[in-house]
């Protein structure tokens, strides 16, 4: 028995030696696993309409930004169709690390200044992890005269902070969940409460390689809303064009901030008041 | 028992000393670099991924490229290269599975530089062409060669479509370096 047992030993040893001499070279490139499970290009760019995807700039890449929102389709030839009355942010982000990045932009709506940090928090990978989660803090100010009389300065504040949830379920099809917390330091109306809850839903689907078709809705509960504001919805097309990714939208929203979608968004799809937009990123990498 | 146990050891023995002392050079540290040069850009990677053996023996050999594993200098260029080039989740590697048709003038034990012929079959998204590239073997020592090759392939004989506005920025030929040391 004992003999067994020391040549049972000795043979698991050779065993184990060619075992090892055959692990340093296979035609199985499994030690690669984590970087091709990796998901990558959930989204086209760094935001999916208005509000942000999961993607990031990644270090070193500055994204410069132009968005533009039209007046309402539905307000005819005299006024081209909306095109007299269109609202500019211009900004620009940068990618400080490949999981975070920031950013700050001005749009002439309300003359509004705002700046966010967005942080990648997990990654979507194959066995790993299902879905993407990014954490985005924002704040705007507002620097428009107000009508009434002026408020301290630091009333005209407010605040965002979403998670970013995504999940690219096939090449062409991912989806976001955008739970959103904002608080205003002072309200339109001293009715509403200085705090918001809203959820989010964004898709994306591909037509072809440069082409996505894409969608952007926020839900806020009745109680919760802004006077006047209704649930903006947003449809566009992303249009990649080598370092451009132009996203024409329609869109019942004029807003081109988080705060601005909750406070500017008073026109509804269902009676024709529909918005021409678009922005335009073009990425300039520094290092 | 014991001659069963001994038979069993005598084989496990001769093939663990197969392994050992075949005349296979490998890595999985290999180097492939490429670069893409118009007017209008010039484009480089470096895959320092790349998994390579050689048999000294018959000059048989094979390459294994991780596409996802070529670094750009610019990030949205290995993006683009990922997602509508090489579509590397769907093709996650390419290969260049050949033979050294002139082994023979190589001396491995006497370290210099050897021009070589190989001549094998490439395959980059699936598709498979039968090429011939030359190269050299540089043996360094007795445990270490070099194998380095500098030759062209045309991105449209792979099913890698450059679209019409691309032209001006993505060569139709892309020159491609192989600079991979591999062991014993």
């Amino acid at each position: 028995m004992r003999k067994f047992k020391y040549g049972f030993l000795l043979a698991s040893l050779l065993l184990g030696g060619s075992l090892q001499a055959q692990e340093q070279w296979s035609e199985d490139m499994g030690h690669l696993d984590d970087l091709n499970n990796k998901t990558t290009a959930t989204f086209k760019t760094t935001r999916v309409a208005t509000g942000h995807s999961v993607e990031q700039c990644k270090a070193g890449v500055l994204d410069f930004r132009v968005n533009h929102r039209f007046g309402r389709i539905s307000d005819g030839f005299s006024s081209f169709f909306g095109l007299d009355d269109a609202v500019t942010r211009i900004g620009a982000d940068y990618g400080i690390t490949d999981y975070l990045m920031v950013g700050a932009g001005r749009s002439t709506l309300n003359k509004e200044y705002d700046a966010f940090a967005k942080v990648k928090i997990l990654g979507q990978a194959k066995k790993k992890s299902p879905v993407t989660v990014n954490y985005l803090a924002g704040v705007y100010v507002v620097a428009e005269k107000y009508p009434v009389n002026d408020v301290p300065f630091i009333n005209r504040f407010s605040y965002a902070h979403q998670l970013l949830v995504a999940r690219k379920i096939t090449e062409k099809l991912s989806i976001q969940l955008m739970p959103t917390f904002m608080h205003f330091n002072r309200t339109a109306l001293p009715s509403e409460s200085d705090n918001m809850f809203s959820m989010g839903i964004a898709g994306r689907y591909k037509l072809g390689k440069r082409l996505a078709l894409t969608a952007e809705y926020y839900y806020t509960p009745e109680s919760m809303k802004r006077a006047g504001n209704v649930n903006p919805l947003t449809i566009g097309l992303d249009i990649e064009t080598g370092g451009h990714v132009f996203q024409v939208f329609l869109s019942n929203a004029r807003g081109l901030s988080e705060r601005s979608l909750f406070t500017n968004t008073i026109s509804q799809w269902q009676e024709g008041q529909i918005h021409f937009g678009f922005n335009i990123s073009r990425v300039f990498t520094l290092y | 028992m014991r001659i069963i146990y001994s038979v069993i050891a005598g084989v496990l023995l001769l093939s663990w000393s197969a392994v050992t002392y075949a005349q296979d050079y490998m890595t999985r540290k290999g180097q492939v670099q490429f670069s893409s040069s118009t007017s209008a850009e010039l484009i480089e990677a470096t895959n320092n991924d790349v998994a390579a053996k050689l048999s000294a023996a018959g000059g048989k050999g094979l390459f294994i490229i991780p596409i996802k594993s070529f670094r750009f200098k610019k990030a949205l260029m290995q993006e683009h290269f990922n997602e509508n080039y090489m579509e590397s989740d769907k093709y996650p590697k390419a290969t260049y599975d050949f033979t050294v048709t002139d082994i023979e003038t190589v001396d491995f034990t006497r370290p210099a530089r050897y021009s070589v012929r190989t001549k094998g079959t490439m395959t980059i998204k699936n598709v498979k062409h039968d090429i011939e590239v030359p190269g050299y073997i540089v043996v360094a020592d007795d445990k270490t060669i070099r194998i380095e090759a500098d030759f062209s392939v045309v991105p449209a004989e792979y099913n890698i479509v450059i679209p019409k506005m691309m032209e001006n920025k993505i060569a139709g030929s892309i020159r491609i370096k192989v600079n991979s040391s591999l062991n014993k």
